[in-house]
């Protein structure tokens, strides 16, 4: 599997952007402006802020009850809900995009949540912490105990991360199931893009974090 | 046991209830032969009245515009002195000066519902055919009906689009039936500890209540006005079981547990004992001073029968779809009465609709009643939201 189209950045994730998180602002960059979009597991809310200061009309789902209250409580539309359970209550192409950021190793089932995210959305974002990452292979092999990183703070006994997976095996899955990679990023240990173009061993060792646009393919 | 008839005797006479019943201490608007109201039973209701208050100024493009919508027992008193009990208004906690609802941001108004006993035409008010009280005679209202003649009284008023319709429990009823009927009339809605349909448990409970009604002797098969008395023990019956739902076991303990009532030792008799009998004692006894019981037996038997997706070829997203209103949907964890599972069903069908929905439950235990209680989430919750869609809606305050 190769990536199809890797498009340049904007140069708007690279920027210093004030309080929000980079990989936020590389999200945010590839919704355009004026779309309908779904944020699964929005957490706090401050990508769907971040969105609709860009225009864009957001939803959220979220699975804690303080994290939607919260979100509500900032005047953004999210109901409480689990992405496992509640994705099949969505019509098919109720949304432009389906963001999945940061929650897909929190799933128990990220298949079904990933073929859920592009019937619902015409496009689908999905970001995710990389397993393959050298400082988590680095814990393993020398320190010989399950990966802790400051993204992912939680022991193995208590996280709520149940599906962990490496860059390589999220292209392996967006094969599988023929899903269009149309991007294609891997973020730094600070959230920076990597911009040069490399291998794909490359990214899979040195992203801390993979972000994918996803559209439907055509095999399907 | 004559101690108990003492307890649920009222204080208030008939006669001050029946005077707010048809001349009521707030404003009235009157629909005369030239415009009926269309009832679901097929009657045309004709002449009728609706009596509100209102609080705050309608602004000048009339986009302020705030609807209440009372609950089963509740009425158009939301922030002000109550006219026959003295006691504060029944949403004090989310309408006035610096609350969620704040009078010098809105135009708030509240109206009694019809079928009510509080100024709007209902059985207890008297039939312009007969002269004599309506009782049983009056045709059986519904949810839909209620929210007719709400909108028949926004009209009157010049009000063409509601910034906000906002309600709790039957309250919620008439907010998602104001949305279903009238979308284009509510940019955005507010329905709290509701749901969609009237479940069975819910109609069994109000069965419940209206059989401790017809079951006094004082009933007198609806014309009891004739005989110039009030069933007050069955009223207050109907209330004291209705009172259980609204409350949860943990509420329940943790406010009376199975402490005594001024005393130590059980009595071996039928006393109150307990305090929690006591307290629902007090219940029954102050709400059928301010009561109808034929009004009861009405508004339960509206709510029985609510049932959007019936309305709707049992599709609940085909009443909201395509709607524009901004939804803000909010359940108690603890509510048994409206689970948050209804509210859940609701959120889902507006999702499926692609309506723009928020929803939240709140943690409490306090039961169905949480929504008239101060609970500082729920009214952070309601704050934000009706401050969002303001924002959206071009409503600015100073104070923003």
């Amino acid at each position: 599997m190769s990536v199809q189209e890797v498009l340049p950045l904007n140069g708007l994730a690279s920027e210093q952007s004030g309080p929000f998180r980079a990989d936020h602002l590389l999200v945010a960059e590839m919704v355009k402006p004026g779309s309908k979009v779904l944020d699964v597991g929005c957490g706090d809310g401050d990508l769907l802020q971040l969105l609709e200061t860009r225009g864009i009309d957001g939803r959220g789902i979220e699975l804690s009850r303080e994290g939607v209250n919260r979100c509500v409580a900032k005047g953004l539309a999210v109901v409480q809900g689990d992405a496992d359970t509640d994705l099949i209550n969505y019509p098919d192409d109720a949304f432009d995009y389906v963001i999945l950021s940061q929650t897909l190793q929190a799933t128990r089932q990220p298949k079904v949540v990933l073929e859920n995210l592009l019937r619902i959305g015409r496009r689908a974002i999905v970001s995710f912490p990389n397993f393959g990452f050298w400082r988590m292979r680095l814990q393993l092999l020398v320190g010989g105990h399950m990966p802790r990183t400051e993204n992912l703070p939680a022991s193995w006994y208590d996280t709520a991360n149940i599906h962990f997976c490496t860059i390589k095996d999220f292209v392996e899955l967006c094969d599988e199931i023929h899903v269009k990679m149309e991007r294609a990023e891997a973020l730094d240990l600070y959230g920076r893009p990597l911009r040069l173009r490399l291998p794909w061993w490359v990214w899979n060792l040195f992203g801390e974090q993979g972000v994918f646009l996803l559209s439907r393919g055509q095999g399907k | 046991m004559g101690s108990v008839k003492s307890i649920l005797s009222p204080a208030i006479s008939a006669d001050e209830r029946s005077h707010e019943v048809d001349h009521p201490s707030s404003p009235v608007a009157h629909f005369g032969a030239d415009q009926p109201l269309r009832l679901d039973c097929g009657i045309d209701l004709t002449p009728f009245q609706i009596a509100y208050k209102t609080y705050g100024e309608l602004n000048a493009d009339r986009s302020n515009a705030v609807l209440i919508c009372h609950a089963l027992t509740g009425d158009q008193h939301v922030a002000n002195v109550h006219p026959v009990t003295g006691k504060p208004g029944w949403w004090e906690t989310l309408v006035g000066p610096g609350r969620p609802l704040d009078p010098s941001r809105y135009f708030i108004i509240c109206s009694n519902v019809i079928g009510g006993c509080m100024g709007s035409t209902g059985p207890a008010s008297i039939n312009p055919a007969t002269g004599k009280v309506w009782g049983l005679d009056f045709p059986v209202i519904t949810i839909p009906d209620m929210v007719r003649a709400q909108a028949m009284l926004i009209d009157r008023l010049g009000i063409d689009t509601l910034f906000a319709v906002v309600g709790g429990s039957m309250g919620g009823m008439q907010v998602l039936q104001w949305t279903a009927a009238y979308p284009k009339r509510v940019y955005s809605a507010l329905a709290i500890a509701c749901s969609t349909r009237h479940s069975a448990q819910n109609i069994a409970f109000h069965e419940l209540g209206r059989q401790a009604v017809m079951a006094d002797p004082d009933w007198h098969n609806g014309g009891y006005a004739d005989h110039g008395i009030h069933p007050h023990r069955g009223l207050a019956v109907a209330r004291m079981a209705a009172h259980i739902t609204y409350l949860s076991d943990a509420a329940l303990h943790r406010k009376f547990g199975r402490r005594m009532q001024d005393r130590e030792l059980p009595t071996f008799s039928f006393d109150a004992d307990f305090q929690v009998e006591s307290y629902l004692r007090y219940q029954g006894s102050s709400f059928v001073e301010r009561f109808d019981a034929n009004s009861y037996l009405y508004l339960t038997r509206a709510m029985d029968y609510f049932d959007i997706a019936g309305d709707h070829g049992g599709v609940l997203a085909k009443a909201f779809a395509g709607i524009e209103t901004r939804f803000c949907v909010v359940s108690f964890t603890s509510d048994w009465l409206f689970p948050t599972s209804e509210s859940r069903a609701l959120v889902h069908a507006l999702n499926a609709s692609s309506a723009r929905v928020s929803f939240a439950e709140i943690e409490t235990d306090r039961g169905h009643d949480a929504f008239l209680l101060d609970v500082p989430e729920f009214f952070d919750i309601s704050r934000a939201f009706l401050q969002s869609a303001g924002k959206a809606r071009g409503l600015t305050n100073k104070d923003d």
